[in-house]
């Protein structure tokens, strides 16, 4: 079934403007406490981390963190092509014009959503337990993994867990592009 | 009977005559802090300061810094004086700093804090100060609340009348308050007249470096050059001193330089002298004379020998100075914000002559002239006088001016800050201060346009004033309310040193540009080790180099053998935190020097020179981190030529068998 021109024209949009996230931070992770009134911020970029990464490191030797390092993930080689494929198959959805190709649009963006989700807390896992033994601070039973999503509180830090620009441009135009599928299934195929 | 009633009669007569006496006594004027000023100077915990003072430390030779309306004291800047505490002239980076041609001098005085100025406002780059004593000028990097730069003045005794800057800060000035003859010249001293020379040094500041040069020197009659100002707005390429003595005595100068009824003020076209000097009418003389720069790149100073002054003779070249006669011994000279007058305040006088630009300009277009002082035209008071302030008080010392047309002037004498109208030299109102104001300083008061809302009175005297602390007081500031018509007092804070001289000006425009740590990238310092791969030992003869650094909570190395007796032990400590507000320090056991103190990426040396066997414990002297008290280590001093080997490491817990 073919989709309204203006669901078509939302999908182009929404696709095009998921490139944002190519330009700036999709996820940040924020650390504040008494002696970091301004905060300390990680950036997670599709390529890259950003932000006071040498401070975090050199403050988590305290509790036996291992050191954070960009080389040590595979998966800022994938991300970029990963968000490239989720552009280009929704521009894809817009050029087929069919509502079998928007939904599958929709459901690829929520599998990645998924994936992603997990691999995050896997790694956040890893890096909050995994700790040297030798660490000058131990708390028995203490971890030190921050929260998925939103506010965790982490011996003096309150550790934040939330998108960034990049994060937001990806994450809104997917939530219109379900809405639109949801319309066009709903209360367009009702009325024709 | 009789007797005892006359008796009584007349001792209560006299009790009562003796009581209307003392009930004749004038009341002192009363000392009342009016109900809303604590809130005016409340600056709740957490909540910043409106304004930065910078204070001269007078006899300390450094700058203090104060946060106002609180008058809480934020940072001393060491400048002309040692300062173990951060190892100003103590580590090997610093000491270059010092160097002048009597040698390493560890002290001076410091009078006249400066701010650089763009287009006649405060621009908040630099803060110049002059060395009285030993004469210099330092350059004071505010970025980093950092001295820069200290420029040597050859040939001039007590460098008072500086370091004023013009308009766009093309020029800061050092004129000499002791006339002396040139450098390296014995004479007679009753040969005043004859062999002394008064000086004013130019120094050139480069617009984008601020890093400054001696441009030239104009030779002036020997007299004691006091204060200054640049002119600016429509005096701007002018420049006014006050001067004393014009009596030219050497000796006593309490009583023989205060004999003649007027001084002068002196006024040089320093446009005309750049013209004088394209021309080619400078001559090159021999001069020695330091430049002592600091590198933030390299994390150390050099201090240069300079050979050269390029010289004018404002008695030949007769259109650069002019004479203005004062009244009595001048101390401020003060320019309005407009620029078009220059209030003068004679120290000894019993009135203030304010004096017009355009007069000056017409009086020396139509040769007004009086007479001549050696060589230098003396305009006829008459011509360029505005008009005096009458009857405003005992010893003026120094003016400041607000936005509203308005100039307060300090009074020494009568310890008071008098107010009065700048247009028509009307006096308004007048506070006492507590006691024996000297200079007087309003935000951005010297500038085109003046920030007013608080005025600060610098006093010599305290008394009574704080908690007694044995013979030596603390000198005091005075926070005065200005914004209303009648002057309010709000606070008394004690200070450092002596300051002579604050400029105030509003936090906006320093908290923008503030440096929070170094670069460890953009360390080219020598000797810097950027990581803990980079730690090392090296011996070159009898000299150790510990390339050593150190972060939260360790040094690397910490355990080092193989020094001997002897050696020159040079500790090259790298901060390698990129943290704001997390310095280290670094203390070696007997070293017989200063620690240092370290800031984020930044590199500093320390020379130790062990002088007995043993095992020497170093350690941070900043509290750093909550392990600040494990980052310490140990230095094993050998006796001198034994063979222990060059070893160092950092947790190799390996025991020895």
């Amino acid at each position: 079934m073919k989709l309204k021109t203006s669901s078509r024209l939302i999908v182009l949009l929404c696709a095009l403007s998921m490139s944002v996230a190519y330009f700036s931070s999709v996820w940040k992770i924020e650390l504040e406490a008494p002696q970091y009134p301004e905060g300390l911020k990680m950036e997670i970029w599709v390529n890259d981390i950003k932000g006071d990464i040498s401070s975090i490191n050199n403050l988590n030797h305290y509790i036996g963190m291992s050191t954070i390092h960009v080389e040590d993930f595979p998966e800022f080689k994938i991300l970029p092509v990963l968000l490239a494929i989720m552009i280009a198959w929704g521009i894809l959805a817009a050029a087929l014009n069919t509502r079998k190709a928007l939904f599958s649009w929709v459901l690829f963006l929520i599998l990645v959503a998924a994936v992603a989700s997990v691999d995050f807390w896997l790694w956040e896992y890893k890096y909050g337990h995994n700790l040297d033994p030798h660490a000058a601070i131990k708390i028995p039973g203490m971890s030190y993994q921050p929260p998925l999503i939103g506010y965790k509180e982490l011996l003096n830090f309150l550790a934040g867990s939330l998108p960034d620009t990049g994060g937001y441009f990806i994450i809104v135009p997917a939530v219109i592009s379900a809405g639109v599928l949801w319309m066009e299934h709903f209360i367009f195929s009702k009325k024709t | 009977m009789k007797i005892i009633v006359k008796t009584a009669i007349r001792i209560s007569l006299m009790v009562l005559v003796i009581a209307g006496f003392y009930s004749c006594k004038p009341k002192k004027a009363t000392n009342v802090v009016q109900g809303d000023a604590a809130s005016k100077v409340y600056v709740a915990p957490g909540k910043l300061d409106e304004v930065y003072m910078f204070a001269s430390g007078g006899f300390s030779g450094q700058v203090a810094v104060y946060g106002i309306p609180s008058g809480r004291l934020l940072r001393q800047i060491p400048v002309f004086s040692v300062n173990p505490e951060n190892a100003w002239g103590y580590s090997e980076e610093t000491k270059p700093m010092l160097n002048t041609t009597k040698g390493m001098i560890p002290w001076d005085d410091s009078h006249h804090p400066v701010l650089s100025k763009t287009g006649g406002n405060d621009d908040g780059r630099w803060l110049f100060i002059n060395a009285n004593n030993t004469p210099r000028i330092a350059r004071i990097d505010l970025t980093t609340f950092k001295t820069a730069e200290i420029i040597e003045l050859p040939n001039t005794g007590g460098n008072h009348a500086s370091p004023y800057c013009t308009e766009n800060t093309e020029y800061v000035v050092g004129a000499s308050r002791f006339s002396v003859p040139p450098d390296e010249t014995e004479v007679a001293i009753n040969t005043y007249k004859q062999n002394f020379k008064g000086v004013v040094n130019f120094i050139k500041v480069d617009k984008e470096s601020g890093h400054m040069n001696l441009a030239f020197q104009l030779d002036v009659p020997a007299i004691d050059y006091d204060l200054a100002r640049a002119g600016k707005g429509v005096s701007h390429g002018w420049l006014f001193f006050s001067s004393y003595n014009s009596e030219q005595a050497n000796t006593l100068l309490e009583v023989n330089a205060s004999q003649k009824d007027k001084d002068f003020i002196m006024a040089v076209n320093w446009k005309k002298a750049e013209e004088y000097l394209a021309q080619g009418k400078g001559v090159k003389k021999p001069a020695n004379y330091y430049h002592n720069l600091y590198d933030e790149s390299k994390h150390m100073a050099t201090s240069e020998l300079m050979k050269e002054v390029m010289t004018l003779d404002a008695r030949a070249l007769k259109d650069i100075c002019y004479y203005m006669p004062c009244p009595k011994s001048p101390h401020g000279c003060d320019v309005s914000p407009t620029g078009e007058y220059i209030v003068a305040s004679g120290k000894l006088a019993a009135t203030i002559p304010v004096f017009s630009y355009k007069k000056m300009m017409a009086a020396i277009e139509g040769k007004q002239f009086e007479g001549e002082f050696d060589g230098i035209s003396v305009l006829k008071y008459d011509a360029v006088l505005a008009g005096e302030v009458q009857k405003p008080g005992l010893g003026p010392l120094h003016t400041e001016f607000d936005q509203n047309g308005f100039a307060y002037t300090s009074f020494f004498v009568s310890s008071e800050v008098v107010k009065w109208k700048v247009e028509t030299r009307e006096i308004v109102d007048r506070i006492p201060t507590y006691y024996s104001i000297g200079h007087l300083c309003a935000v951005q008061g010297d500038s085109k346009q003046p920030f007013g809302k608080y005025l600060v009175a610098l006093n010599k005297i305290t008394k009574d004033r704080y908690l007694p602390t044995g013979p030596e007081l603390c000198q005091s500031a005075q926070l005065i309310d200005i914004t209303g018509e009648k002057m309010k007092l709000l606070l008394d804070f004690p200070t450092i040193g002596e300051p002579h001289y604050a400029q105030m000006i509003q936090a906006d425009l320093l908290i923008k540009n503030q440096r929070k740590v170094y670069k460890l990238e953009e360390n080219k310092h020598p000797y810097f080790a950027g990581n803990e791969k980079e730690a090392k030992v090296e011996r070159k003869g009898n000299e150790v180099h510990v390339y050593i650094t150190a972060i939260r909570s360790h040094f690397t190395p910490d355990n080092i053998e193989g020094v001997k007796v002897g050696d020159d032990v040079y500790f090259h400590v790298t901060n390698l935190e990129q943290d704001w507000d997390v310095p280290h320090g670094f203390a070696v056991k007997g070293a017989g020097n200063s620690e240092l103190l370290i800031m984020p990426g930044e590199t500093q040396t320390l020379k130790w020179t062990p002088k007995t066997p043993g095992v020497y414990p170093m350690y941070c002297t900043d509290f750093c981190s909550a392990l600040h008290q494990e980052m310490q280590g140990y230095v094993r001093v050998s006796p001198a030529g034994s063979s222990t080997p060059m070893s160092f490491s950092t947790g190799n817990t390996a025991a020895a068998k």
